[in-house]
């Protein structure tokens, strides 16, 4: 692919194709059992890349979550652990 | 018709930005550069030309404010010296690597500390590898038409890229020369509107400055050598149709009594109008090359001038500390890589110190006894003065 002249971005999207989460060291892990459907972790999410299921169900976009943890730190019944990503 | 005056360097510079009809000036003032920036908001009160005048609290802003409006596609135009273009470093590499025209002319100043007011090209110097395209002139009138051509090189498709226009503080800024004033329509008829590739436009939204990741940064340098080395083509041509429609041009470098000299000096700016006056006044064969042209460097082109040189002695504004010579000393071996020419360097005006005919003697002295083979120093420190070290 050709890059524009100064890297200019002449389409809307492109973010989209620079799949932030092959930066993540830690990855959230959801305990659904433990979680009360407050949405603290979507509401907080800086990458807004976790959604809610219908029927209270939170997963995470791991194409695009960068592993900050904001997500587990700020859930009050500490139902999303950060897990170690290994292969 | 043309005017024919005789006003400051300054003022010289601010005709140019009125001829160029820049659309957009941000600015803030500094010594020795002020008039220029003073001049240009007189015109404007005047409604000698009409432009948008932004007044910024300092030369970040300035040169930040020039990116955005270079951006949506305006002429812009900014002028600095000294601390306001060390300010600027950070953002001159942006306006570059966003390949935006902008025009700036900086009246070259020295570094503090000690602060100085006074001339010398240590600040321009040292943002040679920041993208921006480097002219060095002589005279007011060189000053006032290398801003001209400045847009058209800055502006060509291929190019895009900012041009800093360097002329010695004081010595050009300050002084009053001759100067003939190109017809507004002339100027118009060589400096094509701008149009940029991209702009900023409410109506077709894109995004510029954007995020460069390992995946595209290197290609995005590699885009502006490519583009230094069009420059380098178009800087030759748009001096060249210059002076085809204004009867004065300047090349990418000087060559000043070259004609079977053995020995010659090279130097940037204002000092050659010393030299020349050195050379006539000794009837010495030695010659001089006054580069124009310090980015992108014409590296073919003085190799070829300096072919049948054998000693060459560079006269320079600035030191590398550290590196004990200028960078125009240390570059020039560079390209003079693998030839037998033998290079010498004079670190000379710092902070304003006067050059004189004598130390330009001293310079072609000893580049005389190093070509009878004598054992010369490598570099010296015109008028320094060694009992106050």
């Amino acid at each position: 692919m050709k890059v524009n002249i100064a890297a200019c971005i002449t389409e809307p999207g492109s973010s989209e194709r620079n799949k932030t989460g092959g930066w993540r060291v830690f990855k959230p892990v959801v305990n659904n059992e433990r979680c009360i459907d407050c949405g603290s972790c979507w509401i907080f999410c800086p990458e807004a890349c976790i959604s809610r299921k219908e029927g209270g169900e939170y997963q995470v976009d791991l194409d695009y979550c960068k592993g900050c943890g904001i997500c587990a730190n700020e859930c009050p019944t500490e139902a999303i652990e950060m897990v170690l990503e290994e292969k | 018709m043309p005017r024919r005056d005789v006003m400051h360097g300054s003022r010289a510079v601010a005709e140019a930005v009125r001829l160029c009809d820049v659309k957009v000036v941000a600015a803030y003032p500094i010594t020795p550069q002020t008039h220029i920036v003073e001049d240009i908001a007189e015109m404007l009160a005047n409604g000698e030309f009409d432009a948008e005048y932004i007044m910024v609290e300092s030369e970040h802003s300035a040169m930040s404010a020039c990116i955005g409006a270079s951006a949506t596609g305006a002429r812009t135009f900014t002028a600095t010296a000294s601390q306001g273009l060390a300010l600027m470093h950070e953002v001159l590499w942006i306006a570059s690597g966003m390949r935006l025209p902008i025009v700036m002319v900086n009246a070259n100043r020295a570094l503090s500390a000690p602060i100085n007011i006074w001339n010398d090209q240590s600040d321009s110097i040292a943002e040679r590898d920041s993208g921006w395209v480097q002219i060095y002139v002589e005279t007011a009138q060189e000053a006032l038409d290398s801003v001209i051509q400045a847009y058209r090189i800055a502006e060509h498709e291929d190019v895009l890229l900012p041009v800093m226009v360097c002329m010695d503080g004081f010595v050009l800024t300050h002084t009053v020369e001759p100067v003939e004033v190109p017809d507004k329509e002339q100027v118009a008829e060589y400096l094509p509107e701008l149009r940029l590739p991209h702009v900023l436009d409410p109506e077709k939204p894109v995004t510029m400055g954007a995020l460069g990741d390992p995946n595209y940064y290197m290609e995005c340098r590699k885009q502006q050598e490519i583009a230094m080395e069009h420059a380098l083509r178009h800087a030759e041509q748009a001096d060249e149709e210059f002076r085809g429609i204004f009867g004065r041009g300047y090349g990418l470098f000087e060559e000043y009594n070259m004609q079977d000299a053995e020995v010659v000096l090279v130097t940037m700016g204002s000092v050659a109008g010393t030299v020349k006056e050195t050379i006539d006044m000794l009837g010495a064969d030695v010659g001089l090359l006054r580069l124009r042209l310090f980015r992108p460097f014409p590296k073919e082109a003085v190799r070829r001038a300096l072919s049948e040189a054998k000693v060459v002695n560079v006269i320079e504004k600035d030191v590398s500390v550290g590196f004990g010579e200028g960078a125009l000393m240390t570059e020039l071996k560079s390209v003079l890589y693998g030839s037998d020419v033998r290079v010498l360097g004079t670190v000379a005006g710092l902070g304003g110190r006067d050059i004189t005919t004598e130390h330009v003697r001293q310079a072609i002295e000893r580049a005389e006894r190093a070509l009878r083979g004598e054992k010369v120093e490598e570099v010296a420190w015109a008028g320094l003065k060694e009992e106050a070290l």
